[in-house]
């Protein structure tokens, strides 16, 4: 929606533009008095009439420098966003260069609008308004949207590296230039040990995650992109900060609503933004001008100095490192972090920021530094992705056989899941204590006890219902859907197949079968989930619903026939509401169907389950309490005591746990990944808490019957 | 990392395991944690419910045919060894295994035999050694989204029997099986690096 607004600015924007073009020539030539409204348009409107006949009354006048700044601010903010959503409405781009590519672009571009209509000087940035409005909101945007999970298991790779890392390529550089100052020849001689030192610190800071984007499309392993992203956090210099994001995530989380936590991810990620794009901005309005200072040598080697130390201390670091790893890094995966060093915003603030008194050369710094980020970015920017993608797959264009894709991509999804039923592998005790603490004493006093059901929760019951009264209704249709096991097996002659209808076939099943699920988040800077692996895992579980309700009416569990017989029907305790009394271990309340007592609050739902035949109804008292659901079940109940099979109640005994979207406190593992992903949190883990516990109990309880027929 | 070794002496048959598995000591005693941290109320077995806490299992199109591996022959419960010895078929193989093989010596759980045996069962629910197309449809339809009609689905079930099956009776033996996927690197795509 935030796309559409913008969009319609369009046309504003032209008429901005133009105007403001014309108003910066004119400018220079009209006198200024007072009297505009400080809107986006001031300078064409006209002042109010006074009511004095005597004086001469201005009707139309323009006092450009009185809005000057915050207008050109405004100006450049909206170039930028417009530059921003065309960038990403043409779909390849992303993938070819990094945004920073673009705001630099656009920076530059306004930059040259400005200095060629030779206004007054662009608004200066000095220190106070970078540290203390521009870049806050970037770093706490950083900390926030960071993956805790995989960040804190590679820590101690990721401290060695970026701090060492900074510090070796820090002082590489600044020694190796103050050595070229020292030849006499380049008519440096009047730079000093010290500001080379310190324009060694600023040029090598780097800012990966412009590059992170790239990476999208190759899949490169989790622990490269932490390494990456978690050099970029640290050189940011963001460590309290994130320290305090990190922590407060979890429980600002799980204590606001849906909506609100929405809201927040998409403010958070529009500060920075905007933070971000202005001082790229300032970056490219520096650019073009006056300012420069160009001297061959110092820039040359500059950049020779800044590729040849982020090499050494790339490859020498991580050859020491790789020794005590338990997974080394390839040389690959050390070239990709080697070609990962852009630089961005951070340095030429830096640079800019540099007191003229103490570095007179100033200028030449800035420049040195300008040409630095934009060959960075620039050039290693768009080739990154090429680059990667060529080290990591040499893909055989030959064409597999649609058996050899089937195979191929369930092997995928097995291996997939066998990592994660391996789950992560880390320092397992240090984990566990603050877990347990963690459960123990700080939720219960950072959570909020009701918590609010979120919209999703309702969207999947809703479906729910749906299907369930459909198949009442169209009674028991889904049947045709799904074969049963014991079906004969139907005789079909062996048809050949033309080789198009092959073709057709296999480009079938390519382009619809399911993704295997990324373990690399995909954490993305500039944007939020992508809506394809949502819908991928919805269909995932409702087909499971499905699947588990069909067989349990056939009166045999799932294909791999186990008997029917088994007594115990566990349940997942419901934690919603009480998180102490159903501690982590005690979370599985398990009982059979003869012991309705009730262990705690949560269970008073299941002992009203197993008294009422419609159990769906008392699950939405509990839960839900919508009318409109309320109703629907009356009716679903209703027709299901039409129907002569019991068992498809069982169908709704397994749907206990409908858990609102704070699922974190759930199970270790799911608190685990529920703090990892960010953008694809909500709906996929809600689902699959859900299913998780309803999809147990395949163990089908025959006693059930004879208490629902009691009622 | 001193109270990790006397965790050790905790895994109940460790030397046979291993020799069986042909997991490392420290690969082992991770498993081991992973296998205390799943096992929800400490019973000393995993049942299906705790390898359905898994989330991500739940969102995965074959979550349950790999859960159900975990259980072979009906049983409701797997103990360590159990879990440990499918986890075993996706060690990565390394050269050295099939040098210093020993011909009397049972093939180790890694080989590319016995991997591909492990992702013929996911397919052979009946276990009767075969593939049939019954059954090359139902794992069609975990695998595919919704959009694909039930035709097109059995299209392509006719089509990837067809190729395969070539004795004629329209399944998929195991050596069919094989033979399909001789190119395919599956030592590669069946292995997990963190098993080693």
């Amino acid at each position: 929606m935030a796309l559409q607004m913008l969009v319609t600015f369009s046309p504003w924007n032209c008429l901005l533009l133009l105007v403001a073009l014309e108003c910066s020539e004119a400018s220079s030539d009209l006198n200024e008095s007072a009297n505009s409204t400080a809107q986006y348009a001031p300078n064409a409107w006209f002042a109010a009439a006074s009511s004095e006949p005597d004086e001469r009354i201005s009707v139309f006048e323009l006092d450009y420098d009185y809005v000057q700044i915050p207008y050109e601010v405004t100006l450049w903010i909206l170039l930028a966003s417009l530059a921003k959503i065309g960038f990403h409405l043409y779909r390849r781009l992303p993938g070819l260069m990094p945004e920073s590519c673009l705001l630099i672009l656009v920076g530059a571009l306004v930059g040259s609008i400005i200095f060629g209509t030779d206004h007054k000087s662009p608004p200066v940035m000095d220190s106070s308004i970078y540290f203390l409005y521009l870049l806050p909101p970037i770093v706490l945007e950083g900390g926030y949207f960071m993956p805790t999970r995989p960040f804190f298991e590679n820590i101690g790779s990721i401290l060695w590296w970026a701090v060492l890392g900074a510090l070796i390529n820090a002082l590489g550089i600044g020694l190796s230039l103050y050595f070229i100052c020292q030849v006499k020849a380049f008519g440096l001689g009047d730079v000093n040990l010290l500001q080379n030192l310190l324009f060694g610190s600023l040029i090598s800071a780097v800012d990966p995650v412009a590059v992170l984007a790239v990476f999208e499309e190759a899949r490169v392993n989790e622990q490269l992109y932490m390494m990456i992203f978690g050099e970029a956090l640290l050189n940011d210099g963001i460590t309290v900060i994130t320290a305090c994001a990190v922590t407060m995530k979890k429980y600002v989380e799980e204590n606001v609503s849906q909506t609100s936590y929405t809201t927040i991810k998409y403010f958070m990620k529009m500060l920075s933004s905007v933070s971000e794009t202005l001082i790229f901005i300032f970056m490219g309005v520096s650019t073009v001008g006056k300012n420069h200072e160009w001297n061959w040598a110092f820039i040359c080697f500059t950049l020779a100095f800044c590729q040849i130390w982020r090499a050494i201390s790339v490859f020498a670091l991580f050859y020491i490192s790789n020794q005590f790893r338990t997974f080394p890094f390839s040389i690959k995966d050390q070239c990709i972090i080697f070609y990962s060093g852009v630089r961005g915003a951070g340095s030429f603030s830096l640079a800019f920021l540099l007191p003229l008194s103490l570095f007179p050369r100033k200028k030449m710094f800035v420049t040195a530094t300008l040409v630095v980020i934009y060959f960075t970015v620039f050039i290693q920017g768009i080739t990154i992705g090429p680059l990667v993608r060529y080290l990591d797959v040499k893909k055989t264009n030959k064409k597999e056989s649609i058996n050899e894709e089937l195979h191929i991509r369930l092997m995928d999804h097995l291996k997939a899941g066998i990592e994660d039923v391996c789950g992560h592998w880390s320092h397992y005790q240090v984990r566990d204590k603050f877990k347990k603490f963690d459960h123990r004493y700080l939720r219960k006093i950072l959570i909020r006890k009701n918590l609010p059901k979120s919209s999703i929760v309702s969207l999947y019951k809703k479906l729910e219902m749906k299907q369930a009264i459909e198949m009442v209704e169209t009674g028991i249709l889904s049947s045709t859907a799904f074969s049963i096991p014991h079906q004969a097996q139907r005789i079909q002659g062996i048809k050949r197949l033309s080789p198009e209808d092959v073709e057709s076939i296999r480009d079938i099943l390519t382009s619809n079968m399911y993704q295997v699920r990324q373990r690399t988040l995909s954490y993305n800077k500039y944007n939020l989930k992508p809506q394809t692996s949502e819908k991928q895992a919805k269909e995932i579980l409702i087909r499971r619903q499905n699947t588990l309700r069909e067989s349990m009416r056939k009166g045999h569990s799932l294909p791999w026939g186990k008997p029917a017989g088994t007594k115990n029907v566990r349940y997942l305790s419901f934690p919603y509401g009480n998180p102490q009394s159903a501690g982590r271990d005690t979370r599985a309340a398990e009982f059979s169907d003869d012991d309705s007592s009730d262990p705690g609050s949560p269970s008073i739902m299941f002992s009203a389950l197993s008294r009422i035949g419609s159990l769906q109804k008392q699950e939405a008292q509990e839960i839900i309490p919508m009318k409109s659901l309320h109703r629907g079940r009356k009716a679903f109940s209703s027709g299901y005591q039409r129907n002569t099979s019991q068992e498809e109640y069982l169908g709704g005994v397994r749907r206990v746990a409908l858990r609102p979207k704070p699922l974190f406190n759930a199970v270790d593992e799911e608190g685990e990944s529920g703090g990892e992903s960010e953008g694809k949190a909500s709906l996929v883990e809600v689902q699959s808490r859900w299913t998780a516990d309803r999809g147990h109990g395949r163990d089908h309880n025959r006693s059930h019957s004879p208490l629902l027929q009691k009622k | 990392m001193g109270s990790r070794s006397s965790h050790a002496a905790v895994i109940p048959d460790a030397d046979s395991i291993r020799r069986e598995t042909g997991f490392s000591q420290a690969s082992l005693l991770r498993l081991y944690h992973r296998f205390r941290a799943l096992d929800r109320n400490k019973k000393g077995y995993l049942s299906r419910m705790d390898l359905q806490q898994i989330g991500a299992l739940a969102v995965n199109p074959l979550g349950d045919r790999i859960i159900e591996s975990f259980f072979p022959d009906g049983s409701q419960q797997v103990d360590f060894p159990g879990f440990v010895r499918v986890l075993a078929h996706f060690r990565p193989v390394e050269d050295e295994d099939t040098e210093t093989q020993d011909p009397k010596k049972p093939e180790p759980l890694n080989s590319r035999r016995n991997k591909l045996h492990y992702a013929f069962q996911l397919y052979d629910l009946d276990r009767d050694g075969k593939i049939s197309r019954h059954e090359m449809l139902q794992v069609l339809r975990l695998m595919v989204g919704v959009q694909v009609t039930e035709e097109q689905l059995e299209n392509i079930a006719d089509r990837t029997v067809q190729e395969a099956d070539e004795d004629g009776d329209g399944a998929v033996s195991f050596v069919e099986f094989t033979k399909s996927l001789e190119k395919m690197d599956v030592e590669q795509k069946m292995s997990i690096r963190i098993l080693k």
